[in-house]
């Protein structure tokens, strides 16, 4: 028998780093995370908070799984007549005196945000926090382009001063503690105050102060948008510290770059996510501030607003029917939260901007996986398939099976390249073994070799070269001493005179 | 074809490709879309108190012949309050007691972001609130003004009469015209972006105080 065990795969280039993309796989980013005990502590001690601020919340409403129900057809219902609602939209704004913009990907994107910046003669603009700006990776573009773009929410704030990367998609300085906050501070804020402490308020208060110039003399204001109502032509973002209001309320230009799938056909759909959302992403009942406009409000607000309408590969995921409920995703980040994974690794090692569960499903769709060269395809084993993220999650998306269908597609996309990788081949071996019960009796009996090698703890915890790529991250229990077959055989073949005559349930 | 025409093409394929196997069933609308208790009532008055104090809000109720000594009260040591031009009469009159300076902010006659940053509070009305989640929300109508006058000075005082009180989100946006600007307001602007310990007013009022007339 020949075996293709440990033959080398051909490589091919990296895919480009992108802010979809990161540069190593992810056992390897999480490997280092978890080695990290100042980021576990902190990841551990926030996840664990919103854990138990969000169940609280959710166990108040009675009607909680009816909200799911709907927000999931209401979801399903959009994608399924996305381009009609699309449309709707866009005349609806247009209507009240907006311009919509449309965007195929990031570059397209980026290029429209900076020509109606450069048009308005600004070089600075101040920015709400939006995942779909930093997917884009919009501030290093305007950046590139000699336009500064200074972010408002203070965690937003803390990563970019820190030149850090954001970590979680509600909280994205989740990894950092108030002790690093404070020297970020005090290294790259110009006007902290020099007696700064570590106090959460104190360090709120200095952001205050910095920020407050900015959002009075900003010209221009970039947001994203956490939904679109098509009927209305409605936008509303979903904030809390009021930096979303200023931005959207003061400058003269508003720019909102907003993902094609965020769409709600109506205005009475609000009812059903304005209660999903708070209490699912950030353990309240309502966020303190909910902004929503439609178009332009003559003497209240921007005088100019345009809609950048953003694809990015969400149509990859769109042309799939079980791939494209990751675009029912409405950014709440309960996923993460509950996630033994996140909590564990951290958002860093997803590589992307939107880690996590809902991140290892809506990732690798909108890049698409090109083979086990590219390490968005070790996303989807990210997760030990426990399920939390599916009972979390407010639109009821199906992670779990989304995961399995993404493993299945990582493994094929490796299919006709070449010769197989050792994924491929352990499973052509197993199968020969499996199809004949001769050869199978056999391999049960050889495994018992497997005891020596677990010695006397009862754990297999490294073998050699190619099973150690699956041995360094998992136990293996030691093998039994018995097989199955020959407890079977014992059991029914020669039942040892001791339990003979004992029938469970006899009456006497 | 255009980039708009490309990318809608391109939607369309994809919507097409996808489709669901079998057809989705109406949408399931299960969950309460009303309360079942009646606006301005005790149980609904009750709950928003209880809510705007949970988001460390102040509040009190009075009778309608006591607002405007209820405003003052609200505005305490302010000495200067924006107001808009619709306000009712009562509570701007509340306003002016002490020799406030009451600057009114109307068209023509709009302050600009700087004096609106000087200025240490502002009286506005309210459209509706929604008990169950302690939301007030604002719509730019007459006695409301427009958003930045009820975003950029640090004390925020509502006035809001018992009728506009109901119980449920969706009684809420009932009651909401979709176009107009709209501003939902739940406790003054807070961040728990460090170590998720909140921290109440950053960028918006620091502080909101609720005089519910009867």
């Amino acid at each position: 028998m020949t075996t293709f065990l440990g033959v080398p795969m051909r490589r091919r280039p990296a895919e480009p780093e992108s802010p979809l993309r990161g540069t190593e796989t992810f056992p390897v980013g999480a490997r280092r995370a978890v080695a990290d005990t100042r980021l576990r502590r902190n990841l551990g001690r926030a996840t664990a908070t919103i854990r138990a601020k969000r169940a609280a919340m959710v166990a108040e409403v009675d009607d909680w799984e009816a909200l799911r129900d709907s927000a999931s057809a209401i979801k399903a219902d959009v994608m399924a007549r996305l381009p009609e609602l699309l449309e709707q939209l866009e005349a609806a704004v247009t209507a009240r005196g907006g311009t919509v913009h449309w965007a195929s990907d990031a570059l397209e994107a980026n290029q429209i945000v900076t020509r109606l910046v450069k048009s308005t003669g600004a070089d600075e603009v101040v920015k709400v926090k939006s995942m779909a700006t930093q997917e884009i990776g919009l501030n290093e573009y305007l950046e590139e382009n000699g336009i500064a773009a200074i972010e408002t929410d203070l965690a937003e704030l803390i990563v970019q001063l820190g030149h850090d990367k954001p970590s979680h998609i509600l909280v994205p300085a989740i990894h950092r503690g108030r002790a690093e906050i404070r020297e970020i501070f005090l290294a790259e804020m110009a006007d902290a105050p020099k007696d700064l402490t570590d106090e959460p308020r104190m360090l709120a208060m200095a952001a205050r102060a910095h920020l407050r110039r900015k959002f009075l003399s900003a010209k221009v204001a970039i947001s994203g948008a956490n939904f679109g109502i098509a009927e209305s032509g409605t936008l509303a973002v979903v904030e809390s510290e009021g930096n979303g209001r200023m931005c959207l309320t003061l400058p003269e230009t508003l720019i909102t770059v907003m993902g094609i799938e965020k769409i709600l056909p109506a205005f009475t759909d609000l009812e059903v996510f304005l209660q999903l959302l708070p209490r699912s992403s950030t353990g309240e009942r309502m966020n303190p501030y909910t902004s929503l406009w439609t178009g332009v409000t003559p003497g209240d607000g921007p005088s100019e607003f345009h809609l950048v309408l953003l694809d990015n590969g969400r149509t990859n995921a769109l042309a799939d029917e079980l791939g494209r409920t990751a675009l029912h995703c409405i950014r709440c980040s309960a996923c993460l939260n509950v996630c033994p994974v996140y909590e564990r690794a951290g958002g860093h090692a997803y590589g992307s901007v939107y880690p996590g569960p809902i991140g290892a499903v809506l990732t690798p769709q909108l890049t698409g996986m090109t083979g086990h060269h590219d390490v968005n395809s070790t996303l989807p084993y990210a997760s030990t398939l426990c399920g939390a993220c599916f009972d979390a999650c407010p639109v009821k998306i199906d992670i779990p099976t989304m995961l399995v269908e993404l493993r299945g597609r990582a493994v094929d996309a490796d299919r006709g390249h070449g010769l197989p990788g050792g994924w491929a081949a352990a499973m052509k071996a197993a199968s020969w073994v499996m199809s004949s019960e001769k050869r199978f009796a056999a391999a049960e009996t050889a495994s018992k070799a497997g005891r020596l090698a677990a010695g006397s703890k009862g754990r297999i915890s490294s073998l050699p070269y190619p099973l150690s790529a699956w041995s360094t991250s998992r136990d293996l229990p030691a093998p039994p001493r018995q097989t199955f077959r020959e407890w079977w055989r014992d059991e029914h073949v020669a039942p040892p005179a001791d339990t003979a005559g004992t029938t469970v349930g006899e009456s006497s | 074809m255009n980039g708009r025409e490309a990318m809608l093409a391109r939607i369309r394929t994809a919507v097409a490709a996808g489709a669901a196997s079998v057809p989705s069933p109406p949408i399931p609308r299960a969950y309460d879309r009303a309360g079942t208790h009646q606006p301005g009532s005790d149980h609904v008055l009750q709950l928003l108190i209880d809510r705007l104090l949970d988001y460390r809000a102040e509040v009190t109720v009075v009778a309608a012949a006591d607002m405007a000594q209820a405003v003052d009260t609200a505005l305490g040591a302010a000495g200067s309050v924006v107001v808009p031009a619709g306000l009712d009469s009562a509570a701007r009159a509340g306003c002016e007691v002490g020799g406030r300076t009451v600057s009114v902010d109307g068209h023509p006659h709009l302050l600009t972001s700087a004096e609106l940053d000087a200025t240490d509070a502002v009286v506005t009305g309210a459209t509706v609130a929604i008990a169950v989640t302690g939301t007030i929300v604002l719509s730019g109508r007459e006695d409301e003004g427009r958003r930045a006058i009820s975003l950029v000075p640090d004390l925020l005082v509502v006035v809001l009469p018992l009728d506009r009180i109901v119980e449920t989100v969706p009684d809420g946006l009932h009651r909401l015209q979709p176009t107009a600007p709209l501003t939902m307001i739940s406790g003054p602007s807070a961040t728990s972006d460090i170590e998720l310990s909140r921290v109440e007013g950053v960028h918006g009022p620091r502080t909101l105080r609720v005089v519910i007339v009867r």
